[in-house]
């Protein structure tokens, strides 16, 4: 291997690693707040990806009926339970929420594949057609168990990544999607070109990074979502309604790994069922940072995705199989490196 | 019910399997099949995940090793699949250990993760190594025979898959009724549980996750020869996961379980298959997963005990006939009174900046009560946590028995001789008094794993139940030994860890607030009976904050304040001292 092609590998993993630190992020802030590790993001990335795609060709996106049956499921879940708790004066505002909010978003992803909306109004869309399923998704499956084990809201969590996977497949077909590149400028750094895809993928992980700093460190709500991951209990005695952190910990979250999804459709095929490896890619570099640190987390996916790099280069075909089988060493590492409360677990 | 129903049942039961192939059509008979596939490596998760808590979502991946590897010793290479099976046992089980080895120490979550990322791993693996027929798989995969007698159709391989589940399941309920499946019952309660035990609960969790693969490679090795075809489909993630759910729905930690799961989610999908297109046309296949997902999440938010546990509430329990007096468990020897038992010289132990036990040093004299006594937060509990194990010192020396036990692991102390109770009470609930003792006897009992698979161990578990059930009487709940331990009032659940620590034959034993909780007459009678112990030349070393109980009882005293030895000296003394009294009460004004 020649410093130039190991130069190119790093640029190239650099790229795919700031798509991934995105989703990893995301990982993080959804584990510290609800303590689910949520594995579909990966799909949630992959469907932007082909919601995107689908706008592109003035197709109505799989997304929106996506977004409508859980919209239904969750006014559904919302409406029971309140009425269980005997709060039924809720209900208009759960109409609202769950119901109304998601119809207009879909409403509007609607109306804009009768018209040709230039590509910022077609990005905007697709993110706003993706954000609501993550959140719809928690208040139908994870909270009527918000209070079970680690493991179990683990096992919900892969399970709920099939159910993403065959939705997929049904809303959005077996083909695969490559968008347009949002720029087609390219620039040359110390003799290398550098597309400006890639620069837009790295600057669009260090801002999106630095506004959730931001968010968390200026913000009454980040500060809320932050005592909720410490705490869930004090901070409910705080006034904090950890649902409603959850809600918008998914939130963010999802809107993180929307952007990655765009971010990576230009530079490769996007399948509906590509997300489980980035998902998953993502979370080995979530690990790395303990699942509880947003830097470590960033650090450790831009560097999965440098060695997935350099690993392809060598053998394409195990590349994956090097990935996560380096889980295990960083799993042993971590769990070493970190005090463990004893957890019984329940009967 | 009597032991002799359950063997009826299960003999009819049996019966019907075997008349099967005879009633049923060939359709069904190769579903059956399907379903004693499964069910093997749904067995091996209930072990692993209902009884131990080690949730794996790889388990596909072993079936998948042992089926490749049989299928290339017989259908690349030529061999017999008897050749297969031995390859794929030795194979699945090395790569188990190893894994095991490697992983089994994470906690928690983190080692479902890892049981994600080898799963993966290797399941990526069978699809691009060469040799292994890549993505097409390997086809031609002879039939399992005996001599010439080939196991071609699926009624004639139906006996040796049914008759391997059955012999799975009688070898599994003997094993979880030993001690070492006691053990593996103790896991879901903690490690320090198990350590203070005196059982090593690595050892344990690599014996449940190696029994699991074994399992796995059994079903691996019958699935290879029963389909005669394999590819890298069924072995990869989502298997994994439809694995983890049969053990689920069937009801974790039910062997059972693990076979009615099995048959309920292969009937279940059989069925999806066929009715989903009648709904919607075209997109079955899709629809399957997504239906098949749903119900789980369903299945778990709702039922998370599963099946065979929810059925076994509606059935009448199991009579037991109390213990029959039998030969006594081996005794260690006793120290002599009076002599030096442990030598606590100079201990510290920090957390972060906090020192917790800083610089204390005391002796306990074989035959005595020594209390530790101190206000909130002066580090008595750290100190027992360091004397038993659980914690290690930072700085200083502690000799048990002439030996120095500071850098031993927690089961090995134990081993040594120390027993302990716990502030917050440490039981396995849904195991019965008279087992929760047996616990106790692990350290003092032999057997070991083939004899307990093959219920060979009955002489030593007639004595361990005899030696419990004495304990249980010694300590005054030996009137209903095979009540549920969780259904105790906390006062006799402290009772019951005394009992347990006494069935390990301590030499010292050593008691974390065992008065808290207890009404006047249960402390009374309580003080009556480590009096009792005394006299029996027990030594006891003991952490109370009720000090109407400590003064009355005890021979000597420490008293630790701010982390720190205050002073030392018998009651009356201790009583009178200045520095205690404003320890306590604060400082005269």
């Amino acid at each position: 291997m020649t410093s130039d092609i190991a130069a190119i590998l790093a640029i190239d993993g650099i790229a795919t690693g700031a798509v991934y630190a995105l989703v990893a992020i995301g990982t993080v802030l959804i584990f510290t707040v609800t303590r689910v590790i949520f594995i579909p993001f990966g799909d949630i990335a992959a469907f932007t990806a082909l919601t995107l795609a689908a706008l592109d060709a003035k197709r109505f996106p799989g997304t929106g009926t996506l977004v409508l049956v859980l919209a239904c499921l969750a006014t559904l879940v919302e409406i029971i339970s309140l009425l269980r708790t005997n709060e039924p004066r809720l209900v208009p505002r759960a109409l609202l929420l769950y119901l109304a909010l998601p119809c207009a978003i879909v409403g509007a992803a609607w109306i804009a594949t009768r018209m040709d909306p230039p590509l910022a109004v077609r990005l905007v869309l697709a993110l706003m057609l993706i954000t609501p399923i993550a959140p719809l998704l928690d208040r139908i499956v994870f909270r009527p168990i918000a209070d079970g084990t680690v493991l179990l809201l683990l096992t919900v969590s892969v399970a709920l990544h099939f159910a993403l996977v065959g939705l997929g497949l049904l809303f959005f077909g077996p083909e695969g999607v490559r968008t347009e590149p949002l720029t087609s400028l390219s620039t040359e750094i110390a003799g290398m070109l550098i597309s400006g895809q890639t620069m837009l993928i790295v600057i669009a992980a260090l801002v999106f990074s630095g506004l959730l700093y931001l968010f968390f460190d200026f913000t009454l709500v980040g500060k809320s979502l932050r005592a909720t991951a410490v705490n869930r209990t004090g901070s409910r005695l705080m006034g904090i309604r950890p649902a409603r952190a959850g809600t918008i910990a998914y939130l963010l979250g999802s809107l993180m790994a929307g952007v990655s999804g765009i971010l990576i459709a230009p530079v490769n095929t996007v399948f509906y069922d590509s997300g489980f490896l980035i998902g998953l890619k993502a979370f080995v570099g979530a690990i790395v940072g303990g699942l509880t640190s947003y830097p470590g987390a960033a650090i450790g996916a831009v560097g999965v995705g440098i060695l997935e790099s350099f690993a392809s280069f060598e053998s394409s075909a195990l590349k994956d199989v090097i990935v996560f089988s380096l889980l295990i060493p960083i799993l042993i590492w971590r769990s070493l490196s970190s005090l463990h409360s004893e957890e019984e677990i329940e009967e | 019910m009597t032991r002799l129903h359950v063997q009826l049942a299960a003999m009819v039961a049996m019966l019907c399997l075997a008349a099967a192939p005879f009633l049923l059509p060939p359709f069904t008979i190769t579903l059956m099949n399907y379903i004693g596939v499964y069910s093997l490596v749904a067995i091996g998760l209930a072990l692993l995940t209902g009884v131990g808590g080690i949730v794996s979502f790889g388990q596909a991946a072993f079936v998948g090793i042992a089926a490749y590897a049989t299928a290339w010793v017989s259908a690349l290479n030529g061999h017999s699949p008897w050749v297969g099976l031995l390859l794929a046992l030795t194979l699945t089980c090395s790569i188990a250990t190893l894994l095991g080895l490697a992983t089994l120490r994470l906690q928690g979550h983190f080692l479902s993760l890892s049981t994600v990322a080898w799963g993966l791993a290797i399941g990526f693996l069978f699809g691009n190594v060469e040799g292994l027929g890549r993505f097409n798989g390997i086809a031609s995969i002879p039939p399992i025979s005996f001599g010439s007698y080939a196991l071609v159709s699926s009624a004639q391989v139906y006996f040796l898959i049914w008759g391997i589940v059955a012999a799975v399941l009688w070898i599994g309920y003997n094993l979880l009724d030993s001690r070492l499946g006691r053990a593996m019952r103790a896991l879901r309660g903690g490690n320090t549980l198990v350590e203070s035990l005196g059982i090593s609960a690595f050892r344990i969790k690599l014996l449940i996750f190696v029994i699991a693969a074994f399992l796995a490679a059994l079903s691996g090795w019958l699935y290879a020869h029963m389909s005669r075809f394999i590819s890298p489909g069924p072995f990869d993630a989502g298997m994994g996961i439809e694995y983890l759910m049969m053990s689920m729905v069937g009801g974790a930690g039910s062997l059972l379980g693990g076979v009615v799961g099995a048959a309920i989610v292969t009937l279940l999908k059989n069925s999806v298959q066929d009715y989903l297109p009648l709904i919607a046309k075209g997109a079955s296949g899709q629809l399957e997963i997504v239906a098949f997902s749903a119900l789980f999440i369903l299945f778990l938010q709702w039922a998370r005990q599963g099946i065979v546990p929810f059925v076994g509430r509606y059935l009448p329990k199991l009579r037991r006939d109390r213990p029959q007096p039998a030969p006594a468990l081996p005794r260690r020897a006793q120290p002599a009174p009076g002599e030096l038992l442990l030598k606590v010289d100079g201990a510290e132990r920090r957390f972060g900046g906090l020192v917790a036990v800083n610089n204390v040093s005391f002796d306990v004299r074989s035959g005595e009560i020594l209390a530790v006594i101190g206000p909130n937060g002066a580090g008595k509990s750290t100190m027992f946590n360091c004397l038993t194990g659980a914690l290690r010192v930072n700085k200083g020396d502690i000799v048990f028995a002439g030996r120095s036990i500071t850098r031993e692991a927690q089961s090995r102390i134990a081993k040594a001789g120390i027993a302990r109770t716990f502030q917050h009470v440490k039981l396995r609930p849904r195991m019965s008094l008279l087992e929760n003792v047996m616990l106790g006897t692990y350290a003092r009992t032999r057997t070991g794993l083939l004899a307990s698979a093959l219920r060979l161990n009955r002489r030593e578990e007639a004595s361990a139940q005899f030696e419990a059930l004495r304990q249980l009487e010694r300590v005054g709940l030996g009137d209903k030994p095979f009540d549920i331990a969780g259904n105790l009032p906390l006062g006799n659940q402290r009772i019951l860890e005394i009992a347990r620590a006494l069935a390990a034959d301590p030499a010292l034993l050593v008691l974390d607030e065992p008065a808290a909780g207890l009404r006047r007459q249960e402390k009374l009678r309580l003080a009556e009976l480590l009096r009792s112990l005394r006299n029996d030349h027990l030594t006891i070393l003991i952490v109370e904050h009720d000090m109407e109980f400590v003064m009355s009882l005890v021979d000597r005293i420490v008293v630790l304040d701010f982390g720190s030895k205050l002073c030392e000296g018998d009651p009356a003394a201790i009583r009178n001292d200045e520095r205690v009294q404003e320890a306590y009460l604060g400082g005269v004004a």
